[in-house]
C-alpha cells in the first residue's frame, strides 16, 4: 500500500529530498509550506518525476501561525482523501553569534522550532489517532542531544522537541502512533551553506534514504548519517569539565 | 553525490584544479535570491579552467546545484522545462527508466543544464545532432540589470544565441526548456575497432558517420612515425529491445572516490606510455551491448579522478581543426603535441558537424582533438604552440576546457567574437557579469 504523506518543509533541503524519494516509489504526497509559488514549482517537480500519477497537491501552512493548524490538517486530509504519515522538516536556523545579538529572531526561532512545531504535532496526533494510527516523522537535530557552545539556543529548541517526541512515543505507541524523531548531523543544504564542514557531513539525499527507511520501520529515533549515533554516544558522556573546554 | 568536493579554504577552482583563485560560492534553492548581486553563476564545476571562477577582485559566485527542480515534462512530446542546477545524473535517474534521454550529452553526467547551455556541449552524436543548444527551446534568465527575461528563437533572439555557448557571460540562466528524445532501450550497442594511424582514423570516422549516430575515438598521442595517431574507434547506437532483452535496467551507481591527491608527477610520460600501449592492445569485443555510462561516461566511474594529476592540477586542451585542412591538419597538430612533450593518456578525437547557432559555440565542421595535460613549467609554452598551429589551420579552442590561452590567440581564432561582445555589452553595459576567463580573454 502506498503511503499518503503530508510534508511540511518539502520545498527545500532535506524535506525536498524526502518528498522526492517518497513520490519516486509511488507514495502520494501533499506539500505544505509558506510560499505558494515555491509550492507550485515543487509540486510540479514531484509530478514530473513520477510516472502516470495525478498532480501532487499542496496548500499553505506557516509555522508562525498556529491558529491555522486545524484548517491545515483538514485541507491536507481532503486533498489526499485522508493521510497516514506526516513529515515535518521545516524549522528556523541561525548561528549562535547572530542569535545572541538578535532577541527578536531568537524569540521567533524558539517559538517556531519548539512551541509551534509541538502544537502542529498535537493536531496531527489527534488526527492520526482518530483514524486508528499513523506515522509522525519530525526533524530534530543532534544539536538537541547535548548542549554545546555553537548551538546553545538552536540546540535548546531541538532538545525540547526531541523530549516531546520521546514522550509521544512512550504514551501513544500502543495506540498506533508511530513517532520518528530524526537527528541529522551536518547536512550540506542552503541552511548550512558557508559554515565550516565538520566530519561526517552528508548530502540531503542520503539523509532522505535513511529517513524513508525509518518511516517504513517506525524507528523511534534515527541518526543521519547513522554514524552520528556513535558520535553522540561519546559526546553525551563527556564530563562537563571537558565540554567547557571544547570549542564545539 | 553530484556535489563536487567543496574547497573549504576560501578558494575555488575548476575541474583541472588549476588555477586556484580566492572566492566562495553561495548556494540556495532560490536562484533569484542569490543572483542579485553576483557576477557569475557556477554549476557543478566541470569546466576545467577558469570559466566558472570569479574574476580578480570578485569573491562570491552563485552556485546553482540546489536549484534542481523539473518544472514540467510531457511524456507525449518529451518537452521539458527544468531549473538550471538540475544535473544530467539526476535527470537520467528520473527519466531514463521511462525511456527518455537528452538529445546530446557531454562526456560526464555530472554537469548541470545551465552549464550545458553555457558551454553548448557536444557529444559523440555531434555529426548528426549538433550541440545541446540546437535542442534548447527557451531560457529564462536573470540579466545584468536584475530583470528576469525569457529568450528563445523568437523572443530576445540576440540574447538567446549569445547565451548558447556564451559561458554564462550574458546573465544568470534560471530555467532551461528543451526536448528529451525517446530511446528504444536504456542500453547502448557498441562496436569497437583498432585503428593503425591518424589517416586511417580520419577515414574511419568519416565512413562511420553515415551509418552510426554516435562515434568517438581514443588516440595514443605518444606513438610516432607511421603509427602516429593509432587508437581505438568507438561507434554506438541505442540498443533495440531485442538486443537488450533480459538485461534489466542499468544501475547508475555513485562513483568510487579517488581518496587522495596523487603526488606531483605520478602521471607522467612513463605512466602514459605504459597506459597507452596497454589500452591500445587491450582485448575488447568487436561488438557488444554496454551500459550507457560505459559508452558515454567512462571517466565518471571514479569520483574526483582529477586528483590523479597531483597538487599542481591539469588542464585539458581541446581544439577543432576544419575539414578544409584535410588529414594533414590533424597530423600537423599531433606533431606539435608530440614535439612539445604533450604526453597524455587521455586523448579523444571526434569528427564534428556544421557550426551551431550559438555565437561562441565551439564545434565547427572538422575534427576535434582533446588532450589532458598535467600542469608543469612547460604547459603554457605548449599551449601557445598548439594555439599557433590551430590559428594557422583556421581552427578554434573550447572555452569550457581553457585556462591558459592568450587573449590575442583567442581573438585570432574567433571571427564571431565582436558580435558576441556587442550583444553582451547591450545586455550588460556596465560589465557586471564576468568570470576570471572573460577578464583574462576579453578584458572584462
Amino acid at each position: 500500500m502506498p503511503l499518503r504523506v503530508v510534508v511540511l518543509g518539502g520545498t527545500k533541503g532535506m524535506g525536498r529530498a524526502v518528498a522526492r524519494r517518497l513520490a519516486a516509489r509511488g507514495d502520494r504526497v501533499h506539500l505544505l509550506g509558506r510560499d505558494p509559488e515555491e509550492l507550485a514549482r515543487c509540486a510540479a517537480d514531484l509530478t514530473a518525476r513520477t510516472p502516470a500519477s495525478s498532480p501532487v497537491s499542496y496548500s499553505a501552512c506557516d509555522l508562525e501561525r498556529p491558529e491555522t493548524f486545524a484548517a491545515t490538517v483538514a485541507e491536507a486530509a481532503t486533498a489526499l482523501g485522508g493521510f497516514d504519515t506526516v513529515v515535518i522538516t521545516a524549522a528556523l536556523f541561525a548561528t549562535q553569534a547572530r542569535l545572541e545579538t538578535d532577541r527578536a529572531f531568537t524569540q521567533r526561532l524558539l517559538t517556531v522550532n519548539f512551541a509551534n512545531t509541538v502544537l502542529l504535532c498535537e493536531h496531527v496526533r489527534d488526527y492520526l489517532l482518530g483514524r486508528g494510527g499513523g506515522t509522525l516523522c519530525v526533524f530534530s537535530s543532534v544539536a538537541g542531544e547535548r548542549a554545546r557552545k555553537p548551538v546553545v539556543l538552536y540546540g535548546a529548541s531541538k532538545a525540547g522537541l526531541s523530549a516531546y517526541l520521546e514522550g509521544l512515543d512512550h504514551k501513544f505507541q500502543s495506540a498506533g502512533l508511530r513517532t520518528v524523531c530524526v537527528k541529522p548531523g551536518f547536512v550540506r543544504t542552503a541552511m548550512t551553506e558557508g559554515l565550516p564542514e565538520p566530519p561526517f557531513a552528508t548530502d540531503p539525499d542520503s539523509v532522505a534514504a535513511t529517513v524513508v527507511r525509518a518511516i517504513d520501520r517506525g524507528t523511534p529515533v534515527v541518526y543521519a548519517p547513522p554514524i552520528w549515533a556513535l558520535v553522540m554516544l561519546v559526546i553525551r558522556w563527556l564530563p562537563r569539565v571537558v565540554m567547557r573546554r571544547l570549542g564545539f | 553525490m553530484t556535489t563536487p568536493a567543496a574547497r573549504t579554504d576560501g578558494t575555488l577552482s575548476g575541474w583541472g584544479r588549476a588555477p586556484v583563485v580566492p572566492g566562495y560560492q553561495v548556494r540556495s534553492e532560490d536562484l533569484l535570491a542569490i543572483t542579485g548581486n553576483v557576477p557569475l553563476t557556477r554549476g557543478l564545476g566541470r569546466a576545467y579552467g577558469d570559466a566558472a571562477l570569479p574574476a580578480p577582485g570578485d569573491m562570491c559566485v552563485a552556485g546553482s546545484t540546489l536549484a534542481d527542480r523539473m518544472l514540467s515534462f510531457s511524456a507525449d512530446t518529451g518537452d521539458i522545462t527544468a531549473e538550471a542546477g538540475l544535473s544530467l545524473d539526476e535527470l537520467y535517474r528520473a527519466l531514463l527508466p521511462r525511456g527518455w534521454f537528452t538529445p546530446v550529452t557531454p562526456g560526464t553526467r555530472f554537469v548541470t543544464l545551465g552549464g550545458m547551455v553555457a558551454a553548448d556541449v557536444h557529444g559523440g552524436n555531434h555529426h548528426v545532432d549538433g550541440c545541446f543548444g540546437r535542442h534548447v527551446r527557451a531560457l529564462r534568465m536573470r540579466v545584468a540589470d536584475g530583470r528576469v527575461v525569457t529568450c528563445s528563437r523568437t523572443e530576445h533572439t540576440d540574447l538567446f544565441f549569445a547565451t548558447i555557448g556564451g559561458m554564462g557571460l550574458t546573465g544568470h540562466i534560471l530555467d532551461v526548456s528543451f526536448r528529451m528524445v525517446r530511446v528504444p532501450s536504456p542500453w547502448v550497442f557498441q562496436e569497437t575497432q583498432r585503428v593503425a594511424n591518424i589517416d586511417a582514423f580520419m577515414d574511419a570516422l568519416t565512413t562511420s558517420a553515415s551509418a552510426w549516430p554516435m562515434t568517438k575515438g581514443w588516440i595514443d598521442c605518444l606513438s610516432k612515425g607511421p603509427s602516429m595517431g593509432r587508437g581505438v574507434l568507438f561507434r554506438g547506437r541505442w540498443a533495440d529491445a531485442g538486443e537488450s532483452a533480459g538485461k534489466g535496467f542499468p544501475a547508475l551507481n555513485a562513483p568510487v572516490p579517488v581518496p587522495f591527491t596523487f603526488p606531483h608527477g605520478v602521471i607522467g610520460v612513463h605512466f602514459d606510455r605504459a597506459f597507452n600501449a596497454g589500452y591500445y592492445r587491450l582485448p575488447r569485443p568487436r561488438s557488444s551491448v554496454v551500459h550507457p555510462k560505459e559508452f558515454f561516461y567512462p571517466l565518471d566511474g571514479a569520483g574526483d579522478w582529477h586528483r590523479i594529476y597531483g597538487p599542481r592540477g591539469f588542464t585539458q586542451y581541446q581544439c577543432v581543426l576544419p575539414a578544409s585542412g584535410g588529414h594533414d591538419a590533424a597530423r600537423r597538430f599531433l606533431n606539435v603535441v608530440t614535439r612539445g612533450g604533450g604526453a597524455s593518456f587521455l586523448c579523444v578525437i571526434k569528427d564534428c558537424g556544421p557550426e551551431g547557432e550559438g555565437l561562441l559555440s565551439f564545434p565547427k565542421a572538422g575534427i576535434s582533438i582533446a588532450i589532458d595535460l598535467a600542469m608543469n613549467d612547460n604547459t603554457q609554452a605548449l599551449i601557445d604552440q598548439m594555439n599557433e598551429c590551430v590559428i594557422a589551420e583556421s581552427g578554434r579552442i573550447y572555452l569550457a576546457k581553457d585556462a591558459l590561452t592568450r587573449p590575442e590567440h583567442f581573438r585570432a581564432m574567433e571571427s564571431r567574437l565582436d558580435t558576441f561582445l556587442q550583444v553582451r555589452r547591450a545586455w550588460d553595459p556596465q560589465g557586471r557579469i564576468r568570470s576570471a576567463q572573460s577578464v583574462r580573454l576579453f578584458g572584462w
